[in-house]
């Protein structure tokens, strides 16, 4: 079973929150755990700040962010989110550089550089594309239930072992 | 994000309360800072809370260390207590704990 959902929202600070707890209500579709959850929201959170911060001017009320995500769930009961976070800003100049850890053009704001290693980190999938002048895109996997599954699986292994 | 301050004997309690993300931290920078500056003399060490946190990302990374650098100027040492599992696992990353010790 799938499911899917476009936002399209002004870049502005005050939207951080409700990117992220947009993509979250969405992906309660998966039945995610807390912790799923958590990781979600988090990732979400750092592509949504970096176009928000990063790709546009400040002040300029212009500017956009796409959000959109594909769930699907998967028939052993886990399920696959896919995100893809959108600008059509300034673009990053070096791409390799700005996902390194501790990166950042703007350390006099007290930014960590981190956005990039926690997506990487917190997802089991991602992706950046960016040309200057032209924008960026981050896409993300996250796999719901792995754990719960793989515990599953452990267990219905026990069970036939024993009958066996 | 707000900020309540406590003087717990010679400690001074910071409590994080919210979300702290790059938008809602800005006040929340300035208003630690001020405390900051106003406790010098009387305070040994400054332990932030973040029992009441709700949300966090790398922008709380950005917070610590930067208060972490303002109270180390004035002499006071930084520490962090009551993380949930989601900061704990944001501020381990990042080997923010090297510097702010948790408690």
């Amino acid at each position: 079973m799938n499911n899917y959902m476009k936002l399209e929202i002004t870049a502005r600070g005050e939207n951080e929150g409700f990117a992220r707890s947009a993509v979250a209500a969405f992906a309660l579709f998966l039945n995610p755990s807390l912790s799923e959850l958590s990781d979600i929201k988090t990732a979400v959170s750092e592509a949504v700040t970096n176009s928000v911060v990063h790709a546009y001017e400040k002040g300029n009320e212009q500017g956009k962010v796409f959000i959109e995500c594909f769930a699907k769930r998967e028939e052993n009961g886990g399920g696959q989110l896919h995100i893809c976070i959108q600008d059509f800003g300034c673009g990053i100049e070096d791409v390799e550089r700005a996902v390194s850890p501790f990166y950042t053009t703007l350390p006099e704001d007290e930014r960590s550089g981190m956005g990039f290693t926690i997506m990487k980190t917190f997802m089991h999938g991602f992706s950046l594309e960016s040309k200057k002048g032209e924008g960026t895109t981050v896409r993300m996997l996250k796999r719901i239930g792995l754990e719960r599954v793989c515990e599953e699986m452990l267990q219905q292994g026990e069970k036939t072992e024993i009958h066996a | 994000m707000q900020v309540y301050a406590e003087n717990r004997g010679d400690s001074l309690y910071l409590s994080l309360k919210g979300e702290m993300d790059e938008h809602s931290a800005v006040r929340a920078r300035s208003y630690a800072d001020r405390l900051a500056e106003a406790s010098v003399g009387g305070v040994r060490r400054a332990v932030f809370d973040l029992g009441d946190v709700s949300f966090m990302d790398s922008t709380g990374i950005g917070f610590l260390i930067g208060r972490y650098k303002k109270f180390s100027s004035l002499g006071i040492p930084v520490y962090v207590t009551n993380l949930s599992s989601a900061t704990d696992k944001i501020l381990k990353m990042s080997g923010v704990y090297t510097i702010i010790p948790k408690i």
